[in-house]
């Protein structure tokens, strides 16, 4: 760490030592070369700090077999990478991201849909934007505890399902063939409003001439949809896409707070604490996380090509 | 209560300061006025943020009575673990304090005092090995556990059952009588919460042999076999959820409900650590339900027609190394064990080689249970189990591999006991070649 700050304190020190700016006026865009530098130097030096280095740090004990405590890192090559492609128990958890893949595409559907329908004219509108949007507010342990009482055997949901006359409700959490799909429900239901925010602000972005425009031209909804909202906003969309991809690879609060990875619902992340502090795997647990970062850029820059960033024009 | 069987993990963070403050330590531990009467103003740390007003005042009553030059003071920490950790890169942590889990016993003589060797100290406590390095005893238990079955005996004496079961196959028959006879769970898991079912480790000294850890377990291929503790305890709690003699849901138990559970007769049985016992009690009263429901049986399993149950010190007691006034220290860490009854009231047992056996454990009595006190790993050997567990990744002292087996029981997950088992004795059997002897 000392290698990275001393640098930036040295030119901290230079910054204080150099002549007073000469009497000559400057024109615009003709000024110090170094003044730029100077005005990045400290969110620079955060992001290196904060940032880099400790990136850097994982990296490098990905590569050793660091029990977290020891004070010699032996370094062991690629053996924990190796570790990684050849365990099949390493990579199945990655099925269960799947559940949460499914569900994340489901969210983006639903939150466009709430998005457009309150972009439009709708009556208490405001109310519904709050209520879609609350959900996000509450803190994720407490979704967390809210969710295992409602889906608990003889919880809330059984309580309602009973009104409606099912009798036999399944085990939500206990039976393994739904309790991926419990916990990825739950996690739709938080994050939804998110992405429906973030939706209808790019929707509203959206000049309204567009929209009357249509309306003389006597278009439906679905038409205005089509070809003024989507277009619109293909690159919010683009967005929220890749943000579901890597936060349903790297899904860990609600799994973590409800079932702490048990009857199947291990994440990789989940596995990778388990390694690091159950087994004082530092070494290998470094190594899942920097394949779950190469996982994350892979599909981002995949996304990036089929998705190219160009300039949308609804004209 | 939940915590206290959690505090491995801080203990990690805790050692890394430690460690540091290990070699800091300036002040020659010679030097200090420790010989002559017991006096002066002496401060305890305690971890019973709880009592420490009221049994704890009364305790410093009566030591005052029957020491006049000391004065007794009081610091309850919440988090122990955590707050004593930082305190001991200081000097100032105390003159009698809990030895934290965190620091390792070579550490010992730089925080504390000695108190004598092992054969002195041995012929009036219990367990004092556990504290022992080199042959001196640095701390002496403040309450001793033991491990077994809390049940309600209102609801197995409803299942017609007089008799304590003395092989798993009884305490199955004995369950499966419970599910027919009464509508109480027969067994409760507490599988969501995880900890408690670390506990089926810890009452190796079933086994009846004070050396068992050092014979078999990190030392044997198989520790899953039939005829070794975990291939006993493990496949006893696979066949109490494969005969579908626990609760239904598994994934959405909780502690503090299952506690009412039990104490008002809705579940009938619980393996937990005889610390449970009082808890146990309290909430079966809170409920309106009476004490003396809650009885404690001994893991069914018996050598030579005996049942054997593993005995373990709580925290101990210690006298920081810095004390100015080791002689009141000392006095108040004997009375402590001696006249203070803290054991007896707690439901554990004296850590006084001829105390007195708590009502909580009259079932014990009863039952002729012989507790068993583990020998620790010889020098050198202290890491070898944890090394093989962290590197078969079979926590044995968590739950990760538990809840899977529980899983694989109920019908959750695939496999059955039998592939199960060999595969946790292929992996313990491979750690065990890369880790070596």
């Amino acid at each position: 760490m000392s290698t990275v700050s001393s640098p930036v304190r040295g030119a901290a020190a230079r910054s204080t030592a150099l002549p007073a700016p000469a009497p000559r006026r400057r024109g615009p865009g003709r000024g110090w070369k170094v003044t730029p530098w100077l005005f990045l130097l400290v969110p620079l030096g955060l992001l290196v700090l904060f940032t880099y280095v400790p990136v850097a740090n994982m990296v490098w004990y990905s590569f050793t077999s660091w029990d977290g405590m020891a004070p010699v890192k032996e370094p062991v090559g690629l053996d924990n990478y190796q570790r990684i492609f050849t365990d099949p128990d390493m990579f199945s958890v990655f099925l269960v991201s799947l559940y949460y893949l499914a569900g994340a595409f489901l969210q983006l559907v639903l939150a466009l849909y709430f998005a457009t329908v309150l972009s439009f004219r709708t009556r208490v509108r405001n109310l519904f934007k709050g209520i879609l949007f609350f959900p996000y507010l509450i803190n994720g342990v407490a979704i967390g505890l809210v969710f295992l009482f409602f889906l608990r055997p003889g919880g809330t949901l059984d309580a309602v399902l009973a009104l409606v006359g099912v009798a036999e409700p399944p085990q939500w959490l206990g039976d393994p063939d739904l309790a991926n799909i419990s916990l990825a429900s739950t996690s739709v239901w938080r994050y939804m409003g998110l992405n429906f925010v973030l939706f209808l602000g790019a929707i509203q972005s959206i000049p309204a001439e567009l929209f009357e425009a249509a309306d003389l031209d006597g278009a439906t909804s679905w038409q205005k949809f089509r070809f003024i909202i989507a277009p619109g906003i293909k690159q919010v969309i683009g967005l929220m896409t890749i943000l579901a991809i890597s936060g349903s690879l790297a899904v860990f609060e609600i799994p973590w707070i409800m079932t702490g990875g048990a009857n199947g619902t291990t994440t990789f992340v989940i596995q990778t604490v388990q390694q690091a502090f159950e087994f004082k795997k530092f070494g290998l647990a470094s190594a899942m996380a920097v394949v779950l970062l190469l996982i994350v850029l892979l599909i981002t820059w995949v996304q990036r090509r089929i998705l190219p960033d160009e300039k949308v024009d609804l004209t | 209560m939940a915590t206290r069987h959690n505090i491995t993990g801080v203990a990690a963070t805790a050692a890394a300061a430690l460690a540091l403050s290990a070699c800091g330590g300036g002040t020659d531990p010679g030097e200090a006025a420790d010989d002559g009467e017991p006096s002066g103003e002496i401060t305890v740390i305690t971890q019973r943020t709880d009592i420490v007003d009221t049994v704890f005042a009364d305790y410093k009553e009566q030591f005052e009575a029957e020491y006049p030059q000391v004065t007794v003071n009081f610091e309850a920490l919440t988090d122990y673990e955590g707050e004593i950790a930082v305190r001991m890169n200081t000097s100032d942590y105390g003159d009698v304090l809990l030895i934290p889990n965190s620091v390792t016993k070579d550490q010992y003589a730089s925080f504390f005092e000695p108190l004598g060797t092992v054969d002195e100290l041995g012929q009036t406590y219990r367990l004092v090995e556990e504290a022992a390095f080199e042959d001196e005893v640095y701390g002496v238990s403040i309450t001793v556990n033991t491990q077994g079955l809390v049940y309600n005996k209102k609801v197995w004496q409803e299942a017609g059952i007089t008799d304590l079961p003395t092989t798993p196959d009884e305490f199955l028959a004995d369950l499966q009588a419970i599910a027919d006879e009464t509508d109480a769970v027969p067994y409760y898991t507490n599988y969501a919460d995880g900890w408690p079912l670390s506990q089926w480790d810890g009452n190796r000294g079933a086994m009846g042999d004070p050396d068992y850890q050092n014979t078999h377990v990190a030392h044997s291929d198989t520790p899953w076999a039939a005829d070794e503790w975990h291939g006993i305890s493990d496949g006893l709690l696979y066949d109490v959820v494969a005969k579908g003699l626990s609760e239904d849901d598994p994934t959405t138990t909780n502690w503090e409900e299952s506690k009412t559970l039990l104490g008002t007769g809705q579940v009938a049985t619980m393996l937990l650590g005889s610390w449970a016992i009082t808890q146990m009690q309290q909430s079966a009263e809170d409920a309106g339900a009476s004490a003396d429901d809650i009885g404690y049986m001994p893991f069914p399993h018996q050598v030579d027609g005996t049942f054997h149950a593993q005995v373990a010190g709580d925290y101990k007691n210690a006298v920081n190394v810095n004390s100015e006034h080791k002689a009141a220290a000392r006095a108040w860490i004997d009375w402590f064990a001696e006249e203070s009854g803290y054991a007896f009231d707690e439901g554990g047992i004296s850590p006084l080689l001829d105390g007195p056996t708590p009502d909580t454990l009259g079932d014990f009595e009863a039952a002729g249970v012989e507790y068993v006190e583990m020998t620790p790993a010889p020098a050198g050997q202290e890491a070898h189990e944890t090394d093989v567990v962290n590197t078969a990744e079979i926590d044995l002292y968590g739950n990760i591999y538990r809840q899977k087996l529980v899983d694989i029981a109920r019908g959750a997950a695939d496999g059955d006991k039998e592939s199960y088992f060999a595969e946790l004795n292929q992996r313990w059997a491979d750690a065990r070649a890369t880790v070596g002897e």
